[in-house]
């Protein structure tokens, strides 16, 4: 459910850190909260976020979250394949249900988000 | 009163049977002193017979009818009022409950492809206020699209849709930029850094404006190519889709709508693919039910106030589906060849009109420029003149331009739809020439 | 009959060359229109005959539900009956035959009308003057709003926030947003009015005004309307009345007089206006005199003698639509307020309420109540039982009314009640119809309890089953192709 290779928000996104990009996307949590996901808007690449500012937003069919930066950086990737299949985001949030990669500006940034077992505890005080 | 049923019978009954003394009880948290102790000052009651008496006289028998500007008089067959009249569709709400709402659903799925087929673009919303709030919200869109805080609109556009715009933009702090005409037409002029650049087609003076070099240069400077445009002139002229707009809107009161002294009309609304998640307002869209048969639900609602609340594109909540519906049943009894029909005998009429005009001494059309079922007239007269020698035939034309073009004064439009005839046309004719010799 | 097969649309029936118009050949030469700017390829609209025509709308009216169909306790939508007579007299030649451009002494009826039912929503608001521009509620907030901010403007500073309840309609952040101020969300109180601390404490000169909706859309008046007046008017703000709820209180107590700058009404709700699917509605918007020269243009004036339309307001917002409103519904509205007259206003408001109080008195015994007082027009119930004893979820339950022949109250609204169920039964709908509506209630909550299943299920009876809402959004099918 919560992979400990995986950095989390109080926001209920993730993060991969992978040499100085992350990929990001949301959690196992906010997925189903949601329910069935049916649009996600993404940022254009080269677009600049600091870390907790809005980069795009999820829709299912009576709701609508932001989507928040865990870190700071510039959008190097988005996952075009969620435009024809937002399903992918309910099906495998931590796989192809990624939404953007970012170039961390600070490649330190993540290490002070919360790990799988802080944001699990996080998750049961509600 | 007839359509209160309740009795004093049953009033007493069920405040029996809540617990309290009165109705008044159920009143009591409004403060005494926030409560009025009069009646409110308004006529006497009415029973529906001098109620059908009082309206009668206030009804006024209008003249015939040469006014235009955004407001016409188009035939509408008997079979619209029939069907729009049938009380499921007008006595239900937004359809919010689709098991219960298929027919207000089918139809605004109809509508909305109707819509998409005659401005040649790939979806269209379930309608808005009017012509004049749709071109409002097109820029809103273009302007959230773009993130850029300048629009670009012709002069030629109908001057109370260019108010609106005004309205519209001033609290997002974008700045208007106005396209001047030469002959009656927009000139081209800059319009780099723009988010969109909107015109009317046909414009406001009823000239065909020169689309094609108009979307040139919207697509030079990145911005988007709005064309408000006339709904049934649609059948005729080429269609925006195919000149490059990005989105088209406009009036649908042509489309089967009394004109009611100016409401309700219908707005619509339709873009190109890219651009249908930012649209505005209500859309129905295909699915299936759980039995598995096709229907249709409103959808994308994730867009709209009610779930996007104050990050919404738009506040917009109603459409016009009434409205909307009625223009669905006129496009389907008129369909291809009668609306085409309808647009050239419009051209047809308006086209001779312009030439009677053109013989009167005192009278000349304004503009070189080709036209549709409206041209503007010069005249040498002043208006209060014109206007008296047409009431006196019972004719009105239309409006008079100076109160929007201070440089037009002299200046009115004369629209022509189908109904007008031969004879009404000359009648016209006969009018301006008593207006001429005496 | 209901169709029980697939139902066609009208692109799917006809033929080619197939016809349901005649139009009238021409008495003029043809005209020619530029070679450059004609359409090549017709659009693809229907080619039917009218006979066809006629059946496949019928068949589509069939599949709706409408007041004249059956009890419609849509909550904050006051579901009213819509008088017959109105429909008649909105269509006389005479007034939906006019062109907005007709000289005045051409129009003076429609113009009569206009002003005349100007002065009756002033006097129902207790306010001074009233557009009749707004096409809609929104549309009214927006003008309600506008004005807030011309207001301030005129002082030096549009100022930054508007204040808006948690439990308000999503119209007012939206509107608020679009005329550019920024939106405060205030928390409700324990009795479902606002809290007044909370109030006080964002109450300051960079707000510009508080929309607030009185009954509010739990169907409760803020008793502490007079403290909450004096707060923001104490730091230089506005008050705006949303009167969607204005079937509560008409006759009983004016906006105006509880301290409220700008009021706009729904013409197609209060005033017995058909809803028409979804619009077209009315949103008139009655403001204070000091608010009056920032109305939108053209306000209609009398002057003794005749009726003309006023545009010379230098200090007006401008337009937010073309022409006058929307006339053909403003006609309806006002043969409303002709055929009832001051007592029969007042009749209507106090009837909509004891209705309301007696389906929850009788409801409360199937459903959570969460705010236990008299509530005006309307009341908010709570499935919070039923989901958490039975599985059975709001949605459900209003689904399954549908199957004892009720079209189901609102839900999920307002958001700050658990599994809500709005429920506004108005003053038309007679005591027989109230005790079969509570009894499909109570029916309903008791099949919640013994059979979920077949709430889960439901609706069962109705010509169509629940949709695949999440299809239609993932792959949008906006049109026939």
């Amino acid at each position: 459910m919560y992979p400990e290779n995986l950095r989390y928000t109080g926001e209920h996104e993730w993060i991969r850190v992978e040499g100085g990009s992350g990929v990001v996307g949301i959690t196992h949590f906010a997925q189903d909260a949601l329910g069935d996901v049916v649009y996600v808007e993404l940022p254009e690449t080269g677009r600049v976020v600091k870390a907790g500012e809005a980069f795009g937003a999820v829709e299912s069919v009576k709701s609508v979250s932001d989507l928040y930066s865990p870190v700071g950086g510039t959008v190097t990737g988005v996952n075009a394949e969620l435009a024809g299949r937002p399903e992918l985001v309910n099906q495998d949030p931590y796989g192809e249900g990624w939404m953007i990669v970012i170039e961390l500006a600070d490649p330190g940034e993540a290490d002070g988000l919360l790990s799988a077992r802080a944001y699990q505890e996080l998750l049961k005080e509600g | 009163m007839q359509y209160i049923p309740n009795t004093e019978a049953d009033r007493q009954k069920m405040l029996a049977d809540i617990g309290a003394a009165s109705v008044e009880d159920l009143f009591a948290d409004i403060p005494a002193f926030l409560r009025l102790t009069r009646e409110l000052d308004l006529p006497p009651a009415l029973s529906e017979m001098e109620l059908v008496g009082h309206m009668t006289a206030l009804a006024q028998a209008p003249p015939t009818c040469f006014l235009g500007g955004g407001c016409y008089d188009h035939f509408i067959p008997a079979v619209v009022d029939a069907l729009v009249s049938r009380s499921e569709f007008y006595t239900a709400y937004t359809p919010y409950q689709p098991e219960i709402s298929q027919g207000t659903l089918t139809a605004i799925y109809e509508f909305q492809t109707m819509i998409a087929e005659l401005t040649g673009l790939d979806a269209a919303n379930a309608s808005m206020y009017d012509g004049a709030s749709a071109l409002a919200e097109a820029a809103v869109m273009a302007v959230r699209k773009t993130g850029r805080t300048r629009v670009a609109v012709a002069e030629s556009v109908h001057p109370e849709y260019r108010r609106v715009l005004a309205t519209y933009l001033a609290p997002r702090r974008v700045e208007l930029v106005q396209l001047p005409y030469e002959g009656g037409i927009t000139a081209a002029a800059a319009v780099d850094g723009t988010a969109a650049v909107l015109v009317q087609q046909p414009n406001f003076f009823g000239c065909l404006e020169d689309v094609g070099q108009l979307a040139g240069l919207a697509r030079a400077a990145g911005a988007l190519f709005i064309v408000s445009c006339d709904p049934v002139s649609l059948a005729v002229l080429k269609p925006p889709g195919a000149y490059g707009a990005d989105i088209a809107c406009g009036e649908g009161q042509s489309l089967g709508l009394p004109m009611s002294f100016g409401g309700p009309g219908l707005g619509f609304l339709a873009v190109r693919e890219s651009l249908v998640r930012h649209l505005p307002g209500r859309m129905a869209g295909a699915t299936v039910d759980n039995r598995g048969r096709r229907a249709f639900v409103l959808t994308m609602q994730a867009r709209e106030q009610h779930i996007r609340r104050e990050k919404a594109g738009s506040n917009i909540c109603s459409n016009h589906a009434l409205c909307a519906l009625a223009a669905t049943v006129h496009l389907s009894a008129l369909g291809p060849a009668g609306l085409a029909r309808v647009a050239s005998l419009c051209a047809a009429k308006a086209a001779y009109a312009s030439a009677a005009v053109n013989g009167v001494p005192g009278f000349r059309a304004a503009f070189a420029a080709p036209f549709f079922k409206e041209f503007v007239v010069k005249s040498d007269y002043p208006w209060e003149k014109v206007r008296c020698g047409l009431s006196r035939h019972n004719l009105a034309a239309g409006p008079e331009l100076s109160r929007f073009y201070p440089e037009l004064a002299g200046h009115f439009l004369v629209a022509v739809t189908e109904k007008r005839t031969r004879a009404e046309i000359d009648r016209l004719k006969t009018a301006l020439r008593e207006v001429a010799s005496c | 009959m209901l169709s029980q097969g697939p139902v066609p649309l009208i692109f799917e029936m006809g033929a080619p060359g197939r016809r349901a118009f005649s139009l009238p050949g021409g008495d003029v030469p043809e005209a020619v229109l530029p070679a450059g700017l004609r359409r090549e390829t017709p659009p693809r609209l229907p080619e039917v005959s009218e006979g066809e025509l006629v059946r496949h709308f019928t068949t589509l009216s069939n599949l709706n539900f409408g007041v004249d169909t059956g009890f419609y306790p849509l909550g904050s939508c006051t579901m009213k009956y819509n008088p017959k007579v109105f429909e008649v007299v909105a269509r006389l030649p005479g007034l939906s035959g006019l062109h907005p451009y007709l000289p005045e002494e051409l129009a003076q009826g429609a113009l009569r009308i206009i002003h005349e039912l100007e002065r009756y929503l002033a006097e129902i608001a207790g306010l001074a003057r009233v557009t009749m521009q707004p096409a809609a509620g929104a549309h009214g907030e927006l003008v309600g709003v506008l004005l807030i901010r011309a207001y301030h403007e005129s002082r030096g500073n549009p100022r930054q926030k508007i204040l808006i309840p948690d439990s308000a309609h999503g119209t007012n952040p939206a509107t608020a947003a679009m005329a550019g101020y920024e939106v405060v969300t205030l928390p409700s109180d324990a009795r479902g009015g606002i809290d007044v601390g909370a109030l006080e404490k964002a109450m300051d000169d960079t707000v510009a005004g508080l929309m607030l909706t009185n009954p509010n859309t739990l169907g409760l008046f803020d008793e502490n309307i007079d403290v909450i007046t004096g707060l923001v008017h104490g730091k230089g703000g506005l008050l705006y009345y949303d009167g969607a709820n204005a079937n509560a209180v008409m006759g009983y107590s004016r906006p105006g007089d509880m301290g409220f700058d700008v009021v706009h009404f729904n013409l197609h709700k209060t005033f017995a206006t058909p809803h028409g699917g979804g619009g077209p509605g009315a949103g008139p918007v009655a403001v204070t005199a000091e608010l009056a020269p920032y109305l939108p243009v053209p306000l209609v004036d009398f002057d003794g003698e005749s009726y003309r339309l006023n545009y010379d307001l230098p200090r007006s917002i401008g337009r937010v639509r073309s022409f006058y409103g929307n006339f053909g519904v403003l006609v309806k509205a006002y043969a409303y307020i002709r055929s009832m007259g001051a007592a029969g206003l007042k009749q209507a408001a106090g009837d909509a309420v004891l209705n309301a109080n007696y389906v929850m008195r009788h409801l409360q015994e199937y459903f959570d109540l969460p705010f236990d007082r008299a509530c005006k027009h309307e009341f908010v119930l709570s499935g919070k039982r039923q989901k958490e004893k039975n599985g059975v979820r709001t949605l459900d339950m209003a689904k399954r009314l549908m199957d004892y022949g009720f079209h189901p109250p609102t839900v999920y609204f307002p958001l700050i009640v658990e599994e809500a169920m709005m429920i506004e039964p108005t003053e038309t709908e007679s005591k027989e119809t109230l005790d079969r509506f509570i009894g499909a209630c109570a029916a309903v909550a008791n099949e919640a309890r013994d059979e979920p299943e077949k709430v889960h299920g439901a609706p069962h009876t109705t010509p169509f089953g629940r949709m695949d809402e999440t299809r239609a959004a993932r792959q949008p099918d906006l049109r026939w192709r």
